[in-house]
Parts: structure tokens; C-alpha cells; sequence
């Protein structure tokens, strides 16, 4: 179990059975967000991949950062489809391949892992904060989490406040234009709806802070 | 939901082992779902895949063959594929000549091809990409995903396949896949919503009298959304926009394709494309070519698409060449 100031590949893989499980709680819910401004799979598409995700962990068994990270990705990429497969694909690749051949991270290399995660994001979907995207919560996310270690907090501290500026984030996509995606076409009528993407993107931080800190 | 289906998670599965059956020239990997021509890869020509979410057909598993596509990556009802189907498609056709990837532009497809073409590179294999985007429905492109890919994909298949086939090199037959795309506009109509067979529900609302028009072909939503009108005002409405954006000048030939969202019949397309070709001669547009009917659809909806593509003569002699695919077959 999680010791308060390493995450190990156990923890890691921890986070992504508690991940699947908060996703199927909440997937419902990501569908009926994603039916006011997308196309109405989000919740589907992402329990699906999820799933798949925590059965390939059980059968690959990944030893180190690097191993999980491209398990997670190379399974959510050929199950999720759509526009999310990608994105968390190329998340968890990237995430992978910062933590390296290590089996177990330490607060900053956990946040290093999830600054290049959210960077590989960016990259692939070409968008920026603003956008109204699964980056409005992960990139406060991580500045919350980058600011917390420089201040020395503790692994569980990092994660809380980054999952409240996720959450925080999430929130703030409501008033946002969609610039990326289906819900661009919509213009001015995607004005009101809380965005699916960082709804599960904040997800994805609170179950890693309810795994690493516990 | 009233639909011709055993489960809807299998739609995709089983629409792919009746295909099979119907069409046995094509292969067909059932476990990753890719429709390959059976005699891919041929030795030295480019090989053209497309793919998209399901739902649209015969787009795109219904032009594989001889003249147009190699292979094509179906996946969920509307919902991209993912890239290890292209993957394994673009491995599957490559002749040593490198793989045209046909993209419409819709963010998860761009992504999913992106990381295909990646993928196929890191393994040797040749691969350029073209995006789609000839739908003149979306305004402010530059602030939105960009403009979708829709009836000139049909069109680009079908020249660039012919190009291939006629062993054009990649960089040829990519060059001819953008021209067709900076030549082709189109405008689409809806008249009914249509209904994802997982979603159990219809995708938009749209009033009994009511009818959007710029619909995208997942329902995406369109310019306006007015009462129905009579043909001869969906026509105008279609027409308008597509000629004033490219924009298409009197002297003009254009292939004129007039598509069927699915659930619109034969002869109500004829009524547009009476219209359409009356507005075209108003303005002294030469329609040399013309393509009617379903070929690239929104399920069940009703509602039609109105496509228009700037000819020259080499696009015109691409278009002519034989062609032979469960959906478009000609001079073969």
C-alpha cells in the first residue's frame, strides 16, 4: 500500500482500478455531459477503455514506470477510439516514459510524470488552456501540484490541492466556447455545459490523490 | 428504437461478417475490423486507406477495390477508429510504394491516423495524409475544429484510387487528394434526426416541420435551423453557400454529387438534383460529371448532401477510370 511519500508501480496501477471504478460510478453522467455538447459516448467509450486498461495491467505486470505507462496507453489508444483514446493514450505514454525504468517515484518525480503527461496532451490535441478541454483541469492541476512541492508539501498535500484545482478547473469550462472538437461546432451554444473531458480529467487526479495519499 | 439489429454492440461486428458474405473479394480481419481488396498489397502501387466511424456506409468499406481504396478502418458507429486497426490496414496494403491515408476532419480521426502514420513509420512504411474538410456548413473555421470532411472524401477516394491504380507515385497521388479537397464544397440538409443503435436514442431534436440545414454527417449542428420548405428553396439554400465560397464561376465544370443522408429515396434526390442543376446553369456552371445517390450516410436520417468539385481534365480521366467496388462500379 501507499506509504505517504512513494508512489510505487503498485500504487500506480492502484490508481487506475480505483480510476475504472470512479469512471463507471460517474460514466452515466459523463455521457449525459457529453450528449449537451458532443456525442454522447464519452461515459461509454471511457468505461470501456478503462476496463481494458485494468486487464491489461493484470496481465502484463509492468515493473516499472515506463511498462505501466505504455500498458494503460497502448490499451486505452486500440479501445477507447474517438477523440479520448488518444489523448489519455498519449497521457499515460508520456507519463510512462518521464517515470522511467524506476519502480517507485517520489513526490517530484510523480508531478514530473504528470507535467509531461499533460504536456504530451497539449501536444497532440493542439489546444490550450481556454479551449474548453480536458486541459482546463490538468494543466491547473499540475501548476497546483508544481507549486505545492516547491513550497514542500507532502505527496498527499501535492495531490490534494491538485485535485482541487482540477476540480476547480473543471468548473470553469461551464462559461467557456469550445475551440477544440465536436463541441466547437456549436459556437455560442456550447456556453453552459461543463465539459465531459475535464470532468473525467479531474477524475483522473482525485482517484490518483485518493491512491497515492491513502 | 426501432432498427433491423440482433444487439447493438454487435451492429459493427455482424454488418462486417455480412459484408463478407455478400462481397467475398474483400478480406476481412475480424478481430481488428479492416476491410482489405483481396489482392493487397499489390506490388509497387500506392496504397490508399480511409476509415471513420461507422454508420456512413457505403463509406468507407464499400469502395475497397479495384480503382479506389486498398483497405478501409471501420469503427464504432460514429466513432473514430483506433490506430492499430490503420495500423494493421496500412501494413496490410503497402506495396512498397508508401500509403495515402484519406482523412476527414474530425478530431478523433485527425488524432487516431496521426498516431497510425507514426506508428507505420516507426515500422518503415511510407505514409503521407490528407484531411478533408470541405463542408462549407462550419463558419469561423478558424475558431473551431476546422471545417468537416464529407462528400468530397467519396469524390477523393474515387481519384485518388484511379490515380494509384494508374501507378502514380505517393507524392502524385497525394498532390491530386488535396486538389480534389481545395476544389470540393459541400453543404448537407437534414430533414430527420438519426439514432446511434448504443445510444438508443435520436442524436439532435428536430421539430415535425422543422429541418437543419449545414447538419454534419453525425448531426453535428448546422447553420440554421428554419421550417421545411419546398425542394426548390433546399436546393438554393444548399447551392448558394457552396458556390459562393470556393467560389465556382460562370464557364465552371464540376462533377455534381447529390448524396442521400440514408433515410431520403432515390426519387426525392432527383427532384434536388433538378434544382441544383437549374440553379448551376442560371449561374453558367458546366455540370460534366455527376454522382447520385447514398453513398456517404448519417444512418437513417432523411436529408441530403449537396457536393460540388471543380473539374480539369486529368480529375475528369481519374474519375472515368474503371473502377469496381461493392458500392461504385464501373467500366471494369
Amino acid at each position: 500500500m501507499a506509504d505517504g511519500t512513494t508512489v510505487t508501480v503498485d500504487d500506480l496501477v492502484a490508481w487506475i482500478h480505483r480510476f475504472s471504478d470512479v469512471i463507471a460510478e460517474h460514466a452515466e453522467e459523463l455521457t449525459q455531459l457529453d450528449s449537451a455538447i458532443g456525442d454522447a459516448d464519452h461515459g461509454t467509450n471511457m468505461r470501456r477503455g478503462c476496463r481494458a486498461a485494468v486487464e491489461a495491467l493484470a496481465a502484463t505486470e509492468p515493473e516499472d514506470v515506463t511498462g505501466f505507462g505504455r500498458a494503460i496507453a497502448m490499451k486505452l489508444i486500440s479501445t477507447v477510439g474517438g477523440t479520448s483514446g488518444p489523448l489519455y493514450g498519449s497521457f499515460f505514454l508520456a507519463f510512462g516514459t518521464s517515470g522511467g525504468s524506476t519502480g517507485a517515484l517520489d513526490a517530484e518525480g510523480a508531478v514530473a510524470c504528470f507535467r509531461s503527461a499533460v504536456d504530451s496532451i497539449a501536444a497532440r490535441g493542439k489546444a490550450e488552456p481556454g479551449d474548453k478541454t480536458m486541459l482546463d483541469a490538468l494543466e491547473p492541476a499540475v501548476v497546483a501540484m508544481e507549486a505545492a512541492l516547491a513550497e514542500g508539501s507532502s505527496l498527499g498535500e501535492v495531490f490534494e490541492r491538485g485535485t482541487a484545482a482540477a476540480e476547480e478547473g473543471m468548473h470553469a469550462t461551464t462559461p467557456m466556447l469550445a475551440r477544440k472538437g465536436r463541441a466547437s461546432y456549436l459556437g455560442e451554444r456550447s456556453i453552459g455545459h461543463q465539459d465531459p473531458g475535464a470532468t473525467s480529467s479531474w477524475l483522473l487526479v482525485r482517484s490518483a490523490a485518493e491512491t497515492f495519499a491513502a | 428504437m426501432k432498427k433491423l439489429i440482433n444487439e447493438p454492440e454487435d451492429v459493427v461486428a455482424e454488418a462486417l461478417q455480412g459484408m463478407e458474405r455478400a462481397h467475398p473479394e474483400l478480406r476481412i480481419n475480424h478481430d481488428l475490423h479492416v476491410v482489405v481488396r483481396s489482392d493487397a498489397p499489390v506490388s509497387g502501387k500506392v496504397g490508399i486507406v480511409s476509415g471513420g466511424g461507422s454508420g456512413h456506409e457505403p463509406l468507407h468499406g464499400g469502395f475497397v477495390g479495384m480503382g479506389m481504396l486498398d483497405a478501409a478502418c471501420p469503427g464504432e458507429v460514429f466513432t473514430s477508429p483506433t490506430p492499430d486497426q490503420m495500423l494493421e490496414a496500412t501494413k496490410a496494403v503497402d506495396g512498397g510504394a508508401g500509403v495515402l491515408h484519406i482523412v476527414k476532419n474530425y478530431t478523433g480521426d485527425v488524432l487516431n491516423f496521426e498516431m497510425a502514420a507514426e506508428l507505420a513509420a516507426a515500422d518503415g512504411v511510407d505514409v503521407e495524409a490528407v484531411v478533408i474538410d470541405d463542408d462549407v456548413a462550419v463558419q469561423d473555421s478558424s475558431f473551431t475544429a476546422g471545417r468537416r470532411g464529407v462528400g468530397a472524401t467519396v469524390l477523393a477516394e474515387k481519384i485518388c484510387g484511379a490515380a494509384a491504380e494508374a501507378g502514380r507515385s505517393l507524392a502524385e497521388v497525394k498532390e491530386l487528394c488535396e486538389r480534389v479537397n481545395a476544389g470540393g464544397r459541400s453543404m448537407g440538409v437534414a430533414l430527420t434526426s438519426c439514432t446511434v443503435p448504443s445510444a438508443g436514442k435520436p442524436t439532435f431534436e428536430l421539430g415535425d416541420d422543422e429541418m437543419e440545414i449545414g447538419i454534419g454527417i453525425h448531426g453535428e449542428p448546422g447553420r440554421e435551423r428554419r421550417k421545411v420548405a419546398p425542394a426548390s428553396e433546399v436546393a438554393k439554400a444548399l447551392v448558394d453557400p457552396i458556390v459562393a465560397d470556393l467560389p465556382f464561376e460562370s464557364g465552371d465544370k464540376v462533377l455534381l454529387f447529390v448524396n442521400s443522408m440514408g433515410g431520403t429515396p432515390l426519387i426525392e434526390l432527383y427532384i434536388i438534383y433538378n434544382e441544383v442543376a437549374k440553379l448551376l446553369a442560371e449561374r453558367g456552371i458546366e455540370i460534366e460529371r455527376n454522382l447520385v445517390g447514398p453513398y456517404i450516410t448519417s444512418l437513417e436520417m432523411q436529408g441530403c448532401s449537396v457536393t460540388m468539385l471543380k473539374l480539369d481534365d486529368e480529375l475528369t480521366e481519374l474519375w472515368d477510370a474503371p473502377v469496381k467496388t461493392p458500392a461504385l462500379t464501373w467500366g471494369a
